[in-house]
């Protein structure tokens, strides 16, 4: 345990130290808000029926685009193959990173993103919902990210083919979210539950999936 | 403690490395390999690691602990240094260190006579310090089994006795190492393979 606190200290402090992690997705995040009601128009009653799905789409996206850090550097400077010979397993190792990328970038954003909504004239009334909705979901779209991540290792600028690799994997996060966001107290709590048991399947078995990736490019 | 290799055969990318190579090893001793470029120096080392499989034959632990692996009995010292840029040379260390299992850390930084740049940022070290870093970790936490990849790439004459210092200590306190190298290290081995001399 100590160990895997060890290198989750370690993923905090490099993706606080290296840049690329919350601030780069924090400010693909903005750019996005900022720009999408210029290109859809000033129509507030569109921006606010639109909102809640953008906001979930940029969130996928911008987890994405530091999903290729999960792994890559530490395969490329060689910790990896110290870390697969350290008395922990690899699914062990493969969790506690993908969980750093989810306490680095994923949280924040998904935590910041419903209060970013009031760019897009999001109702008030479902910002509760769509950050508890995004705050389980987050996890979930961490650890799949971090499948494609393994994937994609000895591919400089993979990122694209994470992408394509990981988004089927995101519809059922993306559908459930939504439906967190509809309003209809009936369906927001089935819709979070049904989140969480989502979060909870991938906490098991993306770690499985990852490592055993990692094993095949580590041979 | 001891080491067997039997029959081991080596393949990569459908190419036969190498074949058929015996060799055993115990407590306190050290096996050099040798052989040209592409001979499987690496290979081999990465199969004692339990990085990879042998495609044919086997590696047997005799005296180990039983509940762990070759692998994790095991420090890798590979070509490539384990260590993040972005992270002081102490901060690395005490990864490694929390990571792989306690050890002394001043005795580590001393040994490769890197604690005057404990504080220092690895993106600034010199390709030899950086290496020397990579050693450190020996030196860090206590493992029995030693597998390094030309270890002494980068050093200069200085640092090149430290190393063979942190060997010789590594040899009374019986430990094993397996060490590819072109040049010779300044520790006499007790064993030589010689890999290569195969299409």
């Amino acid at each position: 345990m100590k160990l895997l606190g060890a290198l989750l200290r370690r993923d905090l402090i490099l993706a606080a130290r290296q840049g690329g992690g919350v601030g780069t997705a924090l400010g693909f995040f903005l750019t996005v808000l900022v720009l999408l009601p210029i290109g859809i128009g000033p129509d507030q009653i569109t921006l606010q029926r639109l909102a809640p799905g953008i906001l979930w789409i940029t969130l996928l996206l911008s987890v994405l685009l530091s999903a290729d850090r999960i792994f890559q550097q530490d395969f490329e400077d060689g910790s990896l193959e110290v870390m697969a010979m350290a008395p922990a397993s690899l699914e062990l190792v493969a969790l506690t990173k993908a969980f750093a990328h989810w306490l680095s970038t994923s949280l924040p954003l998904s935590i910041a993103a419903p209060f970013l909504g009031v760019l897009l004239n999001l109702r008030t009334e479902i910002i509760w919902p769509l950050t508890l909705s995004m705050i389980q979901g987050s996890l979930a779209l961490s650890l799949l990210a971090s499948i494609g991540a393994s994937l994609t290792l000895n591919l400089r600028r993979g990122g694209l083919l994470i992408s394509i690799l990981v988004l089927p994997l995101y519809v059922p996060v993306l559908v459930f979210g939504m439906s967190a966001t509809t309003g209809n107290p009936e369906v927001i709590m089935p819709s979070l539950l049904i989140l969480s048991a989502i979060a909870l399947a991938s906490l098991v078995l993306a770690p499985i999936a990852a490592a055993a990736a990692l094993r095949a490019y580590l041979k | 403690m001891q080491i067997t290799a039997e029959n081991l055969s080596c393949e990569r990318g459908g190419r036969t490395v190498f074949s058929n190579q015996n060799f055993s090893l115990g407590s306190g001793e050290f096996l050099q390999l040798t052989g040209p470029n592409g001979s499987g120096k690496s290979s081999l080392l990465r199969l004692l690691a339990c990085l990879s499989e042998p495609s044919l034959g086997k590696i047997t632990l005799a005296n180990g602990a039983p509940e762990l692996t070759l692998g994790q009995q095991a420090h890798y010292i590979a070509h490539s240094d384990a260590s993040k840029s972005a992270l002081s040379v102490n901060e690395n260390l005490i990864f490694w260190r929390d990571f792989l299992g306690g050890g002394d850390l001043t005795r580590a930084l001393d040994s490769v006579n890197l604690s005057p740049l404990a504080d220092y940022p690895v993106a600034l070290l010199s390709a030899g310090q950086k290496r020397r870093l990579a050693l450190a970790r020996l030196a860090l936490v206590s493992r029995a089994i030693w597998l390094l990849d030309e270890p002494s790439v980068g050093l200069d004459e200085a640092s090149q006795k430290l190393l063979v210092a942190l060997m010789s200590e590594h040899f009374k306190a019986g430990g094993l190492i397996i060490a590819a190298t072109h040049v010779p290290l300044g520790v006499k081995p007790h064993k030589n393979l010689h890999l290569g001399g195969q299409a």
